[in-house]
C-alpha cells in the first residue's frame, strides 16, 4: 500500500463518527499546537492522538508508522536544523507538534472514506454557488487527485524503466528532463481519456445530479 | 414545491425500438477525415467492429454515446439526436474505455462505482444496494475499500465494466476492452460482455471476442467495407489484412 492508500475499514466509534467532526477537531488541534507552543502541551496532544488512532479507533499500528515513514526525513532535518539555530528545546516541540498534526490527519483519513472528505468539502464550499462555483466540480477535483496522485507516480516509474532499458541516463538534471516530456506526454493522454470518461459517466449532469430528473 | 424553471427541457421522448442510428455520418479531425458516409441503424442485441489501427474505429465507437460529435450527418439513439439530446443519450449508453486507469476516477473501488450514481441523482440507501451488488457480481465484494490503483489488470477492468453496468445503460459500447489484458482476464470480460442483457457494440482486435456475435462491421478507411455475420465479416478483414 502507498502513503495515499489509508482508509482503513473498521466499526469503532472514530470510523462512526462525522467526517466533518474530525476534521473540525483536526483544524481545532493545529490551532491549538500554534497558539500554545510548549513542549507538555505538543507532548500532550501526541499522546492524545495515539490513544485516539490505536486504541479508539482500532488502527493497526503499522498504519501509522507508515505515515511517521513518509515524513522521517523531513522531521529529522526539521529538526536538525531547529537544534542548532534555536536549541533542543525548540527542536523538541517542533517535532512533537509536526508528528502529532501528521498522526492526527492520518487517524482521518484512516477512519473516513474519501467520498465522506469530500461531502463535507463539498458542504463546506456550497456558499461558492452564489459566485457561480459548482462544490460538485471541487469535490471531484480532489477526488480525481488523490486517485491520480499513484497513477502519475506508477507512470513515471514505466518511463524510468524505459529509458534504463534502452540505456537511457535516470538520474540527475538531465534524467529528469528526459522524465518529465515524456511523461507529460502520457499524462496528457490520461486526463484527455479521462474527461471523456467522465462526460459518458453523467458528470456535467447536473440537473440529473440535482435529483430533478432520473435517467 | 420547486417552480419549474423557464427554459429548462422536460425529458425527451426515446423509442428503443429505433436503436441506434447513424445517417450520412462523417467525421473529421480538422483537414483529416477519419469517418466517412455512414448509414447505419444498430439494433442486434450484439455488434462487433474491427478494423486496422487508424480505421476510424474509436472514432465511430465515441460516436455512439456522444463524446464525439459528427461532422457531418446525425447520430441518434432511441431516437435521441447526440448533438441535442447528448446527456440523455448519455444516460442510455454507457462506455467503457481501452485503458480503465483513465475511466477509474475515485481513489477507492466503491466510490468510484458510486460515481455514476451520484451523477444520476440516486439517493444514498439506493447507491449502497446497487454499488454492493454490482460488486459481488464482478467478483469485487472484497475490494469495496480497495484503492483502486492497487487491482490488476483485470480487476480494473472489471472495475470500469462495474461502474457503467451500476448505472443501467439500456446499451454499452466497449472500445478495446480486452488489449490491455492477459489470456485469462481477456476471457473473463469477454465472458461478462456475453453475459449482457444490454445491446453491446464491441470495437476489438481480438477477432474470437466476436464469437456468438449477431453482427460485426468492418471498418477501413473511415467507411464500413463489410456488414456481416461474424464469420464472413472476419473473413472479409482477414482477406483485406492479407492484401497489406
Amino acid at each position: 500500500m502507498t502513503a495515499l492508500a489509508l482508509y482503513v475499514r473498521g466499526t469503532s466509534p472514530v470510523h462512526r463518527s462525522p467526517a466533518g467532526l474530525k476534521l473540525l477537531a483536526l483544524a481545532g488541534l493545529s490551532v491549538l499546537l500554534f497558539a500554545v507552543p510548549t513542549v507538555p502541551v505538543a507532548a500532550g496532544a501526541l499522546a492524545a492522538v495515539l490513544a485516539v488512532g490505536v486504541v479508539a479507533a482500532r488502527l493497526p499500528v503499522s498504519v501509522l508508522a507508515r505515515q511517521v515513514r513518509a515524513v522521517w526525513v523531513w522531521l529529522v532535518a526539521l529538526a536538525v536544523v531547529t537544534a542548532v539555530v534555536g536549541g533542543v528545546a525548540s527542536a523538541a516541540l517542533v517535532t512533537l507538534r509536526l508528528l502529532a498534526l501528521v498522526l492526527a490527519a492520518a487517524v482521518v483519513t484512516a477512519t473516513s472514506r474519501v467520498s465522506e472528505l469530500v461531502a463535507v468539502v463539498e458542504r463546506v464550499c456550497a456558499p461558492l454557488r452564489l459566485v457561480g462555483v459548482r462544490p460538485a466540480r471541487i469535490g471531484l477535483l480532489i477526488a480525481l487527485t488523490l486517485r491520480f496522485i499513484p497513477l502519475v507516480a506508477e507512470r513515471a516509474d514505466r518511463v524510468r524503466e524505459a529509458q534504463a532499458a534502452r540505456g537511457g541516463r535516470v538520474r540527475g538534471v538531465r534524467g529528469l528532463v528526459t522524465l518529465v516530456v515524456p511523461l507529460l506526454v502520457q499524462v496528457l493522454q490520461l486526463a484527455h481519456t479521462t474527461a471523456e470518461a467522465l462526460d459518458a459517466r453523467g458528470a456535467d449532469d447536473d440537473e440529473a445530479r440535482s435529483g430533478r430528473m432520473r435517467g | 414545491m420547486r417552480r419549474r424553471l423557464p427554459g429548462r427541457r422536460a425529458e425527451p421522448i426515446a423509442d428503443p425500438a429505433r436503436g441506434i442510428e447513424l445517417r450520412g455520418v462523417g467525421h473529421s479531425y480538422g483537414e483529416r477525415t477519419v469517418l466517412s458516409d455512414l448509414d447505419l441503424q444498430l439494433t442486434e442485441h450484439r455488434i462487433g467492429v474491427i478494423g486496422a489501427n487508424g480505421s476510424g474505429k474509436s472514432t465511430f465507437a465515441r460516436l455512439l454515446n456522444g463524446l464525439v460529435q459528427p461532422s457531418a450527418g446525425q447520430v441518434l439513439v432511441d431516437g435521441l439526436d447526440t448533438a441535442t439530446q447528448v446527456r440523455a443519450v448519455r444516460r442510455r449508453v454507457g462506455f467503457v474505455f481501452q485503458d480503465p486507469d483513465a475511466q477509474i476516477v475515485h481513489p477507492t473501488v466503491a466510490e468510484d462505482v458510486a460515481y455514476g450514481l451520484e451523477n444520476q441523482g440516486v439517493p444514498p440507501p439506493e447507491r449502497t444496494e446497487r454499488v454492493a451488488a454490482v460488486l459481488e457480481r464482478y467478483g469485487l465484494a472484497g475490494h469495496a475499500d480497495h484503492p483502486a490503483h492497487l487491482l490488476s489488470g483485470g480487476q480494473k477492468q472489471l472495475l470500469a465494466i462495474a461502474g457503467v453496468l451500476v448505472m443501467r445503460p439500456a446499451r454499452i459500447v466497449f472500445d478495446e476492452p480486452t488489449t490491455l489484458l492477459d489470456l485469462v482476464n481477456a476471457r473473463r470480460v469477454a465472458q461478462v460482455v456475453a453475459e449482457l442483457e444490454q445491446q453491446v457494440v464491441v470495437v476489438t482486435h481480438q477477432l474470437d471476442l466476436l464469437d456468438g456475435f449477431d453482427r460485426v462491421l468492418v471498418v477501413d478507411g473511415g467507411r464500413v467495407v463489410a456488414d456481416d455475420a461474424p464469420a464472413p465479416a472476419v473473413a472479409a478483414y482477414r482477406a483485406l489484412m492479407a492484401g497489406r
